[in-house]
């Protein structure tokens, strides 16, 4: 069994009285794509949350490629190459799509203005961030200065993702991407999600949607009051079966997980 | 990949069917809010230039723009809290706050031994009053980003703080203009160019215009700005510390309070706690009609100036065609709600 490029065990986060995460334990490999289903309140977005930074775990330990790590903030959590996005998109609307991802690690230009009055290179970001949604294949997004919120919910969400995956990034965290997308537009990322698998990415994706984790998804982690429940794969278990472990109507014992990568 | 791209386009397609006429022209001054309040202040000078020949004249027009300096300059300490979704109640308190402090230092401090230099140097003393405003908005950063409160309460708070202090500390004296330094007057002078009357108040007005707005759209920190002004959870999860980001902007407010206090000085000609107890509302106003919304995160400074300048053309306007005072002052405030309800429209934008 190679090492988990992220793992974690006992992971145990509380809200006063509320415990969101009781004890879990988490294992994500190289290279796949792994679904993290739940009902609401399980702790799936509680559970990522620690990955990315926004939440520090009470109790429990992670590691990032062999090395136990506890991140304070997204950005100790983007150092070591896990990007996040969240739900809500953190996405500044009223700024354009360049500015959008590149917020909060802005290229400043070089010489003179940028290292005394602190000059952005925007000619430059533009640049990029033209040529990087072109190679994801989301350059529908025809000028690169048009702000956000004047985009679809599907075309907010290519930024958010090209944002997260434009950083030499391993890991990408969605969650609940296609939540508030139409059939067309949640087609559109299932086919992104694919695509950063295929440029060796890891990716996390929370979802609800069953037809869509078994579409894209190499292995199934259940989430159930704070801990895992089990990990199967599509192929090892039925959607309904997945559902029965989600609700609790089906046991499945520690020793009978598949953990390890297909 | 083929079925992919086809896809993109339908999507692309899509998009360019809603552009009709009024959403184009929603979806410019979306992008150049300041471009509806640039027309409205030409429409405002055209309509009172014709039925007035006296408004267009050199001297008035001089005169409005020297008008426009106090309330000018506290407005782009005004926008950029404003561009924060903040709002700042105690602006006119701090400068005065500032103009007191710095009046006094160099009037009165010899004679009590304190700060000797001050007194001697008016240079070092409007140094202290400019650094003394700018932790004034210090602690209201402080008040707003440690502890969490409401901007509102907090500067309606300092507001009367600052004003009480003032109080205190410069009982309720005038300083008049002969007896100060006259190097503390100095931004009431100014040159001719052609037939208008320029002052170096408002040449220091305008450097600050162009230093803000500059840092607002070359630098990080004004990226960070809007994107905190927009949604402050998005831009703390996107890696930007929003608590310094808000503070930095607070304490940048208290710096350019406290320069607009020595252009007070100079534009007023003297230093006096009574100045204008409304410079905190008509700042307010002026980032209003200028097009910056109160949600935050949207607007440019420059459109501040410009909402200042359209104050100061509508009550001359009104003034010169013979309007009483008190419907100068309703036809402010019927212009601060138009201003608002434009913004609301304009923020519609979203697809």
């Amino acid at each position: 069994m190679s090492e988990p490029i992220v793992k974690a065990r006992g992971l145990v986060k509380r809200f006063g009285s509320v415990t969101a995460l009781n004890g879990a334990d988490f294992d994500l490999f190289k290279g796949e794509v792994l679904a993290v289903i739940g009902d609401n309140g399980a702790g799936k977005s509680s559970l990522i949350k620690v990955f990315a930074g926004a939440h520090t775990p009470d109790e429990g330990q992670m590691w990032v490629n062999g090395e136990e790590v506890s991140f304070g903030s997204t950005q100790e959590a983007r150092a070591h190459g896990i990007e996040t996005v969240f739900q809500t998109l953190a996405v500044a609307p009223a700024l354009d799509i360049a500015s959008n991802l590149f917020l909060g690690r802005e290229v400043r230009k070089k010489g003179f203005m940028g290292t005394v009055f602190r000059q952005l290179d925007k000619k430059g970001m533009r640049r990029q961030a033209a040529e990087f949604l072109e190679s994801l294949g989301i350059s529908t997004l025809q000028d690169i200065t048009q702000a956000v919120e004047t985009l679809s919910g599907g075309q907010r969400q290519a930024v958010s993702v090209a944002r997260a995956a434009a950083f030499g990034s391993q890991v990408i965290i969605l969650d609940e991407p296609t939540a508030a997308l139409g059939v067309r537009e949640s087609a559109k990322v299932l086919d992104l999600i694919k695509d950063l698998k295929a440029r060796g990415l890891t990716v996390v994706l929370i979802s609800h949607n069953m037809p869509q984790v078994y579409e894209v998804a190499d292995r199934i982690h259940v989430q159930r009051l704070g801990k895992r429940a089990a990990v199967v794969t599509p192929k090892s278990a039925s959607m309904n079966d997945s559902v029965g472990i989600m609700t609790g109507a089906i046991d499945i014992p520690d020793t009978d997980q598949q953990l390890s990568p297909l | 990949m083929s079925n992919q791209s086809s896809s993109n386009d339908a999507v692309g397609t899509e998009f360019q069917l809603e552009r009709t006429p009024l959403r184009r022209i929603q979806m410019t001054l979306h992008r150049y809010p300041w471009l509806s309040s640039l027309v409205v202040l030409l429409a405002v000078v055209i309509f009172f230039g014709a039925i007035n020949e006296r408004f267009l004249l050199p001297a008035t027009i001089s005169l409005m723009v020297q008008q426009t300096v106090i309330v000018g300059s506290l407005a782009i300490a005004q926008a950029l809290i404003i561009l924060t979704a903040g709002i700042d109640l105690s602006i006119g308190s701090i400068m005065i706050f500032g103009q007191m402090l710095m009046a006094n230092l160099a009037v009165y401090v010899v004679a009590s031994n304190v700060l000797p230099i001050a007194g001697q140097n008016p240079y070092i003393a409007m140094f202290l009053g400019v650094i003394a405003a700018g932790l004034a908005g210090a602690i209201n950063g402080f008040l707003i980003v440690r502890f969490g409160l409401p901007p509102f309460i907090v500067t309606l708070g300092t507001w009367s703080v600052f004003m009480g202090l003032t109080l205190i500390f410069f009982r309720a004296r005038t300083i008049q203009g002969p007896e100060m330094p006259e190097e503390m007057l100095f931004l009431g002078e100014g040159f001719a160019v052609g037939p208008f009357f320029v002052t170096y108040g408002l040449l220091l007005m305008f450097a600050m215009y162009f230093a803000v707005a500059w840092a607002l759209r070359n630098t990080a920190w004004g990226k960070h700005v809007y994107a905190v002004g927009d949604d402050p959870l998005a831009a703390q999860l996107s890696g930007i510390n929003a608590n310094r980001v808000l503070f930095s902007v607070y304490l940048v407010a208290g710096l350019i309070m406290g320069i607009t206090a020595i252009i007070t000085i100079g534009r007023v000609g003297s230093a006096s706690p009574n100045v204008d107890p409304m410079l905190n509302l008509q700042s307010i106003t002026a980032v209003v009609i200028g097009g910056i919304s109160l949600f935050g995160g949207r607007g440019a400074v420059v459109g501040a100036l410009i909402g200042a300048l359209i104050v100061v053309a509508v009550e001359m306007g009104l003034s010169l065609a013979g309007v009483d005072q008190a419907y100068r002052t309703a036809s402010i405030g019927i212009l601060v709600i138009v201003a608002v309800g434009v913004d609301q429209w304009i923020r519609k934008v979203k697809a």
